[in-house]
């Protein structure tokens, strides 16, 4: 990757993702980290930990994402994953309602609980199903859609509207064919706030290090206790 | 069990073809005296008492010391005997003795499928003494392949079985998608003791809502007479039900699979329902509602229970036997993973495993807490079998319940895949590590069936749900150690080898499969299953067109497996027959000749062409198990790491 250019700064930041099941948490980021779809993916069991890089002009930013389970049972366990994160994504499905109903109940919880910097950003997903998605002439697939004939529920302005609201960035995105995904990811990378970041090694300077199992240790370094904030308190 | 008998020797005796599942409940047949009703009542009952005669004749040969021995060739050899042979395989008749149970589902295989004679007195006259003709003729036919015949001759019973695993469409007409529901072979309904469908395997839950239904009326019917019903069989199908609380689960198999053996697959249903809930969660969600729709917490979920159906139809042999597979490997080299394992071992680590392709590496464990298989196998579903985890990339942090360990609370578990990626192998970190030589051929993965089961996981559990971060730190030490000393090539290795082929282990051996269990270790190992598939081994004359070969590998691949597995399920059942005491039993059949071979050391079954003779497969199934006792260090994990 970009590794190899010259240091900039890095830091990591902790995302999560939170919605109702089967809106495409998991396939935004494997859109985001891979570049790769799946279709009738399985869902998401517990949570996932995946991590990857943003570069921006001035610096690096480390997201480590925590793509979680939709299903309700899992719910109790979402604190544990959006304590002390510095930004999520709040995903809802653009062609399902009660999606946006669980999305704001999402929003809430976070303004409620999460750290007080929290950056949100509200995702529509599976923009393909819809007309704008398909194109003009992609009107093929959908029996569903009643007034505009396509899939779409829920209308942009209706989101937004209520994103404006509530201070939080949005998008609509198909992760099935990558529409705007990596630009949410860098609308957020750009809004964490500059003083909330901790400034880590650059990757560069670590990695030509000899590796004695401390040293290994140590690479880990600037990301550990960043994290173990976020998980042993 | 002699409920069972007693439903099904008066659907046997009362009306000949029972095509209903459900009795209409006025002219429910009389059921017997659970006391008084000895499987020796029912027995009358059976329309070929002979059969129950004549495979004592053949089977039963005992080694009382549980020690190794030879056949005596002396005894009656019988063999290919084309008129005598059931068009199943010959265990049926076994098993028909042994267990009223089996014997029920023996009965309900449709009558044209067995044409008896009187098994024993073919025995008793001539065929014993074979013409010279006879031997020469089998001299010459003694590499036929087990299951040769039928590929070429009538597709048998397990016809459509090749569409076992396909969807049923949504857009096709209700008809059509009743029809293809019931041509499935294998079902399996979960559904709430109020009636509530909770799971079908096949079709969605509202096609199949009123045989639900009727399923629920039938068990409630009998639940309420305090006679709980344990299983029945409609035409050619044998339902098994199993009531755990407030949960009913039944299992529909046209498959011939034995009550036991039915039973024990709805069991491991249950405990990946339990696995999923914990059993006071599932307890109190009854309690306060009873005709509360289960679907909603099980969400997400469903694939787990059909993957796990799934490895059942397709033939288990870790269920059948109740055992573990490990990963072959020097015992040299399993220490020095095991004490690398136990070195880097976090403060909140409970359990720690290495699984290469669904078999196990390494397990590091508390000495006073070990493993249980049941809960292995839930892992190893979920790791393996269904796409959720690996799919996703990245590290996963599941809570689930082991319920043989602790069914009442969550353990939470740290997977990550060492996959063949350089990059994945360490942290996502980007600093690239000089990665050992790792021959990473990943496109010619899955061209065998083994290594098709996926890569290598490390899997640590941990009771502490905040533990995420120092068992993730535990794991990147490990990855970079295992890396610096070569373990992982090793492992990698090793899974790509694969399961040892019958011929490496005995040359010039007529075994054509084995399994062979360690019932100390509740561990298992197998031949590959590729010569099967593929019959490639040298010696044999009929080799498959290479085309039809590339067309339909894979379905024929399955069929084979599951023909396989249907004989080894049938030897199970009669060796595990209650009553039936069996030490060895021998089965020949149009298509295959079988094995099995039970001592307190080990359980051995193997399957052989069917004109190979009773001594050369005692012969052969002597050498493996010699084999097995010299490799069993390789074979089996004995102890693991212990902290």
């Amino acid at each position: 990757m970009a590794d190899s250019s010259a240091p900039k700064p890095s830091s990591s930041v902790k995302l999560v993702l939170l919605g109702e099941a089967a809106v495409g948490k998991s396939s935004l980021v494997l859109r985001f980290v891979n570049n790769d779809f799946q279709e009738n993916k399985e869902p998401t069991i517990g949570a996932a930990f995946l991590t990857q890089k943003c570069n921006l002009p001035t610096r690096t930013i480390k997201f480590e994402i925590w793509d979680t389970a939709g299903q309700e049972r899992f719910a109790s366990l979402a604190p544990m994953y959006y304590r002390n994160a510095q930004a999520a994504l709040v995903v809802y499905d653009l062609t399902k309602p009660t999606s946006l109903i669980k999305a704001k109940h999402w929003v809430a919880e976070l303004q409620r609980q999460a750290s007080p910097g929290i950056v949100i950003a509200l995702v529509g997903n599976k923009l393909d199903l819809t007309e704008d998605g398909t194109g003009s002439g992609g009107d093929a697939e959908d029996a569903g859609g009643e007034d505009s004939g396509d899939a779409r529920k829920i209308s942009t302005e209706e989101a937004k509207t209520y994103a404006e609201e509530e201070g939080l960035l949005f998008f609509e995105t198909s992760a099935k064919t990558g529409f705007n995904v990596t630009e949410v990811f860098t609308a957020i990378a750009n809004a964490i706030p500059e003083t909330s970041l901790k400034t880590a090694r650059g990757p560069g300077a670590s990695h030509a290090a000899a590796r004695t199992e401390e040293q290994r240790v140590n690479l880990n370094g600037p990301r550990d206790p960043n994290a173990k904030e976020g998980c042993a308190c | 069990m002699a409920q069972e008998a007693a439903v099904e020797s008066s659907n046997n005796g009362g009306s000949s073809k029972v095509t209903s599942p459900s009795p209409s409940p006025p002219p429910l047949p009389p059921r017997r005296n659970v006391s008084s009703d000895g499987p020796a009542q029912v027995a009358p009952a059976q329309s070929k008492p002979t059969t129950a005669v004549s495979s004592i004749d053949i089977s039963t040969l005992s080694f009382p010391d549980g020690s190794r021995g030879t056949f005596s060739t002396s005894l009656p050899r019988e063999s290919f005997t084309p008129n005598a042979g059931a068009y199943g395989t010959p265990s049926r008749e076994a098993a028909a003795e042994g267990n009223l149970a089996d014997a029920m589902s023996v009965m309900s295989f449709a009558p044209t499928m067995r044409p008896h004679g009187d098994l024993a007195s073919l025995v008793a006259g001539g065929l014993n003494r074979k013409s010279r003709a006879w031997n020469m003729l089998r001299s010459q036919s003694e590499t036929i392949q087990p299951f040769e015949s039928i590929e070429f001759g009538a597709p048998g019973d397990l016809a459509g079985f090749e569409r076992e695993f396909d969807e049923i469409p949504d857009d096709k007409a209700d008809d059509v998608r009743m029809d293809m529901w019931k041509a499935k072979m294998k079902h399996y309904m979960i559904l709430s003791s109020a009636g509530k469908p909770i799971y079908s395997r096949h079709g969605d839950l509202n096609l199949v809502n009123s045989y639900m239904g009727v399923v629920q009326t039938i068990i409630s019917f009998y639940e309420g007479a305090k006679n709980p019903l344990l299983g029945f069989t409609a035409g050619n199908a044998r339902f098994v039900i199993a009531i755990e609380g407030p949960l009913y689960f039944v299992a529909i198999s046209r498959l011939g699979e034995s009550d036991a053996q039915l039973r024990s697959q709805l069991e491991a249903l249950y405990m990946q329902i339990l696995s999923t809930l914990t059993l006071p969660t599932l307890k109190n969600i009854f309690i306060h509602r009873p005709s509360t729709d289960l679907r909603k917490p099980l969400e997400g979920t469903e694939s787990l229970l059909s993957s796990l159906a799934d490895s059942f139809t397709k033939g288990s042999p870790s269920t059948l036997l109740g055992a573990l597979e490990c990963l072959r490997l020097r015992k040299s080299q399993r220490h020095a993973i095991n004490n690398v394992f136990l070195k880097n071992r976090s403060e909140k680590l409970l359990y720690g495993l290495i699984v290469a392709g669904g078999k196990l590496v390494s397990v590091i464990r508390p000495r006073k807490h070990s493993l249980h298989p049941s809960d292995l196998q839930l892992i190893f579903n979920m790791l393996f079998e269904s796409g959720g985890i690996k799919s996703g990339g990245g590290e996963s942090w599941i809570p689930l319940c082991l319920p043989a360990f602790n069914n009442r609370g969550y353990l939470y578990m740290y997977v990550s895949f060492f996959d063949g990626t350089p990059d994945a192998a360490f942290s996502p970190e980007s600093t690239h590590q000089p990665t050992a030589p790792e021959p990473s051929d990943n496109p010619k993965w899955g061209n065998t069936e083994e290594q098709q089961e996926g890569g290598i996981a490390l899997v640590l559990i941990s009771a502490d749900k905040e533990s995420f971060y120092d068992l993730k730190e535990m794991r990147d030490k490990l990855a970079y150690q295992l890396t610096k000393a070569g373990h992982l090539s090793l492992i990698r290795a090793a899974a790509r080898e694969g399961r040892p082929r019958v011929q490496s282990i005995v040359p010039g051996a007529h075994i054509a499969h084995f399994l062979y269990k360690s019932r100390a270790n509740v561990q298992f190992c197998m031949s590959s299953l590729e010569t099967l598939s593929r019959s490639s081994s040298s010696d044999t004359q009929a080799l498959p067109p290479p085309a039809e070969m590339s067309s339909s590998e894979q379905p024929k691949r399955l069929l084979a497996r599951r023909r396989l597995m249907s004989l080894y399920h049938e030897l199970h059942a009669s060796m595990h027959a209650k009553h039936a005491h069996l030490k060895v039993l021998h089965a020949v059949g149009e298509d295959a000749a079988s094995l099995a071979w039970i001592t307190p050391v080990f359980e051995f079954y193997c399957v052989a062409g069917p004109n190979v003779s009773r001594a050369a497969m005692a012969q052969g199934a002597n050498r493996i198990i010699q084999w097995a006792k010299k490799e069993e260090e390789r074979l089996f994990i004995i102890g693991g790491g212990v902290f």
